[in-house]
């Protein structure tokens, strides 16, 4: 990367070049001088109903002196100089936590960049023996990638068993379920999402548009012609996979980067109408008292029904507590989330599916093999729509109230952040991706406004680890000796670069 | 050598082709009869790959008519003439890289799914290495394992006239002998017409029943592979110098 560690490589400390390593360092700073000079050095207050600017130099030189040491520490810790760099950092971290600040947020700076340079440094001392190229890491990761995947014909079938007990077990109180609903919705989105972006590979900025169509489809629905929740869930995803074909047809003959700012432009006008069309969407007020779903139009979750309807508890004969009602939302978005891994799982063997994956690797040779690109490319909108808004019906009818906001771009980008950081086209990678992006953020309230920027910081690093997602090894879909494992073929086509 | 030609396969007549504003080619006409090896040589840019490519309808003719086994083709979406029995194994080979070999050729057989296992045991039986690497993935092959893999794909749908172009780009010279010995046994063993694009004109012309070339979107010249390989003007502009 830089001239320091390259030379340091072959030798160690005797080649260590103080002068390029102070001048890398004396750049990080200024740019980080040049970056918080007008954001954090110059600050509008109201004095006397009069705005003046406030100079806040000593807050810029401090972030610009503790950048250039954090960046002089990296360096220097990949350079052969770990100890040291170590101990400094260790005494940074704790000077960090006494030491008086001008404003918090350099506080955290000064804590997280000790923290960084630390590990940075106890890395280094840590393998020293073993420098692995990058390709050689790659390889490496997905070797181990491959051995997951094995394990993932066990995990699977242990998660979704999980999944199934967990309304069942002691510690699964209201706010467990809830997050664990929220999660499946995530994971049912990512992995509708999963059958364009990951299998057709077409980049689609746009996913929350067929959830809000799915979202308003039934809140409409329902109200207007007061249709059950199971009569409207098909008819959901109809109309949103109807949506869907609508945004394919301009599309088609897009590629690339025109078509991800298409449908980023789409997702944006289903919003816009959203919002604008007041009279039939309500506006930003949304609609409210959707109604909630009944045990399959058999009973009712609630306390008292009305005369002539039979409520869950009497059904069963149990005692009445709300949570039924939120165990019954549990299992349904957990039905309908596997419905959808089920789906994909199964496409992927059908010509269909083949299809898809070979329009993502390479779309000339896709139409050389005579494959109709425009049947296929509108089949994959229209089939990852439909699931999209399914679970915008779920939504709908979880939340019992939708509003434009809920649909931002946002979301979007959620779901395709999940897509990606999971491996586009791994089904297992969406989980574990949507643990990541919604789970951490939610366990971790308590950090308040740092939790995003920990969320951030766990994103970047994620990119950097594993460029092409968690789990980018893709598992074949037919062999000529099926028996054979995932990682036993990796060790063998590993023979060749 | 020169084989009595059987019936037209494929006629192409005062075929222009435009990129925008630019006519890459300017009135094609050109035979490719049912049992031949024909190949196509000409310099870089001469409209080689743009006149196979609208054979397969992307671009299609603006003037001009292409018929193939009587229908005429010149309107048909792409993947239409595919599955008319016209394969292609394309420009710079286009296999899947993250798909394995096995997958690759599935995928060739997609327009004809019901002989797949049949077709699949001639690609292994024409190239035996594809079977030792049939759980690979297509992007760690060789150059030329990846060469026999596009043409062994192109197999896979049961074509009646198989369309190369530039099989031996970027290839070693042991690697091209081997798969120019392919499309003879390809020709010879099981009748398929081959109709080839090639920048290797020494090869092309020794391996070809018939050839044509091309200069600046026009045809120029025609005759027998042996004919051309002694015609002094393709000598002197194609085969001297290179070889």
């Amino acid at each position: 990367m830089n001239p320091t560690t390259a030379v340091t490589a072959t030798s160690r400390v005797q080649t260590l070049d103080w002068s390029a390593a102070l001048k890398d360092a004396g750049l990080a700073g200024l740019v980080a001088l040049l970056l918080t000079l007008p954001l954090v050095g110059l600050r509008t207050i109201e004095v006397q109903s009069r705005l003046t600017v406030e100079p806040h130099l000593a807050e810029v030189a401090l972030t610009a002196l503790l950048v250039f040491l954090g960046r002089l520490g990296l360096t220097l810790a990949a350079a052969g100089l770990a100890r040291p760099v170590l101990a400094a950092a260790t005494l940074a971290l704790a000077a960090g936590w006494v030491l008086p600040f001008p404003t918090e947020a350099l506080r955290v700076l000064m804590v997280i960049g000790a923290l960084v340079v630390a590990l940075r440094a106890l890395w280094a001392l840590h393998r020293r023996h073993d420098r692995l190229s990058q390709q050689e890491r790659d390889r490496r990761m997905d070797h181990l990638g491959a051995r997951f995947q094995d394990a993932t014909r066990l995990i699977g079938p242990a998660a979704v068993m999980l999944a199934v007990a967990l309304p069942f077990l002691p510690f699964a109180d209201r706010a467990t379920l809830d997050l664990g609903i929220l999660l499946l919705t995530y994971i049912m989105l990512g992995w509708g999402l999963n059958i364009v972006v990951g299998l057709a590979g077409l980049l689609d900025l746009g996913y929350v548009a067929f959830y809000a169509v799915g979202a308003y489809s039934y809140a409409l629905l329902a109200q207007t012609f007061g249709f059950s929740f199971w009569l409207c869930l098909p008819l959901a995803g109809l109309l949103a996979s109807f949506a869907g074909v609508m945004l394919g047809f301009p599309v088609l003959r897009l590629r690339g980067d025109y078509f991800a700012i298409v449908t980023l432009g789409f997702g944006e006008i289903v919003r816009i109408i959203l919002l604008n069309w007041a009279n039939f969407t309500g506006g930003p007020n949304g609609i409210a008292g959707i109604p909630r779903p009944s045990f399959f139009g058999i009973a009712d979750f609630t306390a008292a029904p009305e005369p002539g309807r039979l409520a869950f508890h009497q059904l069963f004969g149990l005692q009445y507590t709300p949570l039924h009602r939120i165990i019954f939302l549990y299992y349904l978005i957990l039905a309908l989330a596997l419905l959808v891994n089920l789906f994909t799982l199964r496409i992927r063997r059908l010509p269909l599916g083949r299809a898809w994956e070979a329009l993502r690797e390479d779309d000339i040779a896709c139409t050389a093999l005579g494959i109709n690109r425009t049947t296929i490319k509108l089949a994959a909108f229209a089939i990852a729509a439909m699931f999209g808004g399914i679970a915008g019906s779920f939504f709908a009818t979880r939340q019992g109230f939708i509003s434009p906001e809920s649909f931002s771009f946002i979301e979007s980008a959620i779901i395709l952040a999940i897509v990606v950081l999971g491996g586009m086209g791994s089904q297992i990678g969406v989980v574990i991706a949507t643990l990541l992006v919604i789970g951490l953020p939610e366990v971790f309230r308590d950090l308040a406004q740092y939790r995003m920027l920990t969320f951030g910081a766990g994103m970047v690093l994620i990119m950097l680890w594993r460029p092409r997602g968690l789990l980018a090894h893709r598992e074949p879909t037919l062999l000529l000796h099926p028996r054979q494992s995932a990682f036993r073929r990796q060790a063998e086509a590993g023979g060749r670069p | 050598m020169d084989r009595a030609a059987g019936d037209p396969m494929l006629t192409m007549t005062g075929v222009h082709t435009f990129y925008g504003a630019i006519e890459a080619l300017k009135g094609i006409d050109l035979t490719v009869a049912t049992g031949e090896i024909v190949t196509l040589i000409g310099a870089n840019g001469a409209g080689k790959s743009t006149l196979l490519m609208t054979l397969c309808g992307a671009p299609q003719a603006r003037y001009g008519r292409i018929v193939f086994e009587g229908e005429d083709i010149t309107r048909l979406p792409t993947c239409q003439i595919v599955r008319r029995g016209i394969a292609q194994s394309p420009e710079g080979r286009r296999i899947f890289p993250r798909m394995t070999v096995l997958e690759n050729l599935q995928l060739g057989a997609i327009t004809a799914p019901a002989s797949y296992a049949e077709e699949l045991e001639r690609v292994f039986l024409l190239f035996p290495r594809l079977k030792e690497r049939s759980a690979q993935r297509g992007g760690t092959l060789s150059g030329g394992e990846q060469q026999m893999l596009a043409i062994g794909r192109a197999l896979m749908s049961r074509p009646r006239l198989l369309l190369l172009d530039e099989p031996s780009l970027g290839l070693a010279p042991l690697v091209i002998r081997q798969i120019f010995q392919v499309i003879r046994d390809i020709n010879r063993d099981h009748g398929m017409t081959v109709f080839m694009v090639e920048q290797n004109a020494h090869r092309a012309l020794r391996l070809a029943h018939r050839a044509y070339v091309m200069v600046n979107g026009l045809i120029t010249l025609t005759g027998t592979g042996a004919g051309l390989l002694a015609n002094p003007e393709v000598r002197a502009a194609y085969l001297e110098g290179g070889h």
